[in-house]
């Protein structure tokens, strides 16, 4: 749960730093495609948005294995409930890195 | 209780609410709503945001991948599903801090000596208005999201 | 003898036939089945007249002498002090001595067992996890600091301050009501439930206790003090205000060492002993 309520405070941080990219420009701005791509070449916010999926990802998955290992009491499932998050969660990971890395090396 | 001893017949009768227990949040009071709502805003959010990662990486795809993207999400229901993302993160962050106090004892009073009609000291209302000025804010939040989403800048 | 009784029995009539005049009928629909009764789950319903100042194990009580003598019911005290008559009254866990009827507000009553416990028959039901849950957290006074010889033992010294850390945790009466409503004991077979939680602080928190650290590491598990979310259904039902919600925060914030059980006052206490009485 210590995992839970860092990882909560800290996704609380990033995510509003996110949001407020988004609404300081008028919406359907904030959706093109230039627009978009400009903002992940930024190093910066492309370290937030590493750190938003980062956080984002352990804080739900955990949340998922916390209410699937309430629901059934038995070593095999308790095993099977901890790999599935945990791969769910690199999976997540590491498709989310990896839009982020192409996005931001694309050249101008 | 020779019943008991056969395991098959106590599985049948070990009364265990089960899933019904988490389903029903309206007996309880305040503190039990506001663990009905974190359990069904974290999942809808955790479902969101699987989906959330998945749509952005059409960027990859050029120009054309991202535009038939936003053709598939910008539409009215793709509105008032963000507007709902809105309202479901508000509150799960609002009340997130609210229940890091909680759960650390901040806020819920001191063991004292009970007397009729026997109330309990924790649930009381400076813990309790967290899960209100979560709801309002939520709220807030959503009307803010609707008026930019349907009214234009 | 049997001709006082008679009398008494009369008059109890007549008493009761003046205060008919307040009185309404109510339908009291009872859960019926179990291992050891009927083997299909049913609810029988019974017209019982209630007054003013009408428990539920009153109506129930009626049920049993006049109605049904067949229904299963667990009662003793008739007072909220011994904690046997908890069952599920209209959706929620209550004592049925401690519920009047009036104050429930409606004319159909519904009596089920007490859910997440072991179903017995009708409305009585196996409390042997709950108290096992109980037992594994140890809920006596731990201290290696005691005089082996006894030769110099007195009484521990205890401000009121320092009953007051725990004595409202001490107020309970183990009715199970708080263990019903807890949606993680819904479906979590290995969590102790509000009730064990809430006495392991009671024991943590009892300065004549020195095994706190013990206390902490065992409740620190998967199943444990981190599958409390604060719900505080625990908390609203119970009988007696023990606030069971609010010591398990409380032992949880000590695992955290957010909050720190003072030092000096378990030199004190080693202190108190080594002197004697």
């Amino acid at each position: 749960m210590k995992i839970h309520y860092i990882t909560g405070l800290a996704a609380l941080l990033t995510v509003a730093i996110h949001v407020m990219m988004r609404v300081i420009v008028p919406f359907s701005m904030s959706l093109e495609y230039e627009n978009v791509v400009a903002n992940y070449q930024n190093i910066l916010y492309a370290l937030l948005l590493e750190s938003v999926l980062v956080l984002i990802s352990i804080h739900g998955f955990n949340g998922l294995r916390v209410m699937l290992l309430e629901l059934r009491q038995n070593e095999r499932w308790e095993k099977f409930v901890t790999l599935f998050t945990l791969i769910a969660m690199i999976a997540v990971i590491g498709y989310g890195t990896r839009t982020i890395i192409i996005v931001s090396g694309q050249s101008l | 209780m020779e019943a008991l001893k056969n395991k098959k017949d106590s599985n049948a009768w070990t009364n265990r609410e089960g899933l019904r227990g988490w389903l029903n949040p309206t007996r309880y009071g305040w503190e039990r709503l506001s663990y009905w709502l974190m359990r069904v805003t974290g999942l809808f959010l955790l479902l969101y945001f699987v989906g959330h990662v998945y749509e952005t990486s059409n960027l990859v795809g050029g120009i054309n991948a991202w535009n038939a993207m936003l053709e598939l999400t910008q539409t009215t229901f793709g509105h008032i599903f963000l507007i709902l993302v809105i309202g479901a993160s508000t509150f799960h962050s609002v009340n997130g801090i609210r229940l890091i106090f909680a759960e650390t004892a901040t806020g819920l009073g001191k063991p004292g000596r009970p007397d009729y009609p026997y109330e309990a000291g924790s649930l009381n209302n400076i813990q309790r208005s967290g899960i209100w000025v979560a709801l309002i804010l939520a709220a807030a939040a959503m009307l803010y999201g609707s008026s930019v989403l349907f009214g234009g800048e | 003898m049997k001709r006082k009784f008679l009398l008494a029995r009369e008059t109890s009539e007549i008493n009761h036939a003046t205060v008919k005049n307040d009185s309404s009928d109510i339908l009291l629909n009872i859960f019926r089945g179990g291992p050891n009764g009927k083997p299909e789950k049913s609810y029988d319903s019974y017209h019982v007249p209630v007054s003013r100042w009408t428990t539920v194990l009153d109506a129930l009580l009626y049920v049993k002498e006049r109605l049904d003598s067949s229904v299963a019911i667990r009662f003793s005290c008739r007072m909220a002090s011994c904690g046997s008559c908890g069952m599920r009254i209209n959706g929620i866990p209550r004592l049925a001595c401690y519920t009047k009827i009036s104050e429930l507000g409606t004319d159909t009553i519904t009596c089920e067992p007490l859910p997440n416990f072991l179903l017995i028959r009708d409305l009585v039901t196996d409390f042997q996890q709950f108290f096992n849950h109980h037992k594994k957290i140890q809920p006596y006074i731990q201290n290696m600091h005691l005089d082996p010889t006894m030769e110099r033992l007195g009484e521990f010294n205890q401000t009121p301050q320092e009953v007051d850390e725990f004595l409202q945790f001490s107020y309970c009466i183990k009715c199970g009501l708080c263990y019903s409503a807890c949606p993680t004991v819904a479906t979590d077979t290995k969590f102790p439930g509000p009730q064990a939680l809430a006495q392991a602080y009671r024991y943590f928190a009892d300065n004549r206790d020195d095994s706190a650290q013990k206390r902490l590491d065992n409740v620190d598990h998967k199943h444990g003090i981190w599958r409390c979310h604060f719900a505080g259904s625990c908390s609203m039902v119970c009988p007696k205000g023990v606030d069971p919600a609010l010591g398990i925060q409380m032992l949880r914030s000590h695992l955290l060492s957010i909050t720190k059980k003072p030092k000096k006052k378990r030199a004190e206490l080693r202190e108190i002993n080594r002197e004697g009485s």
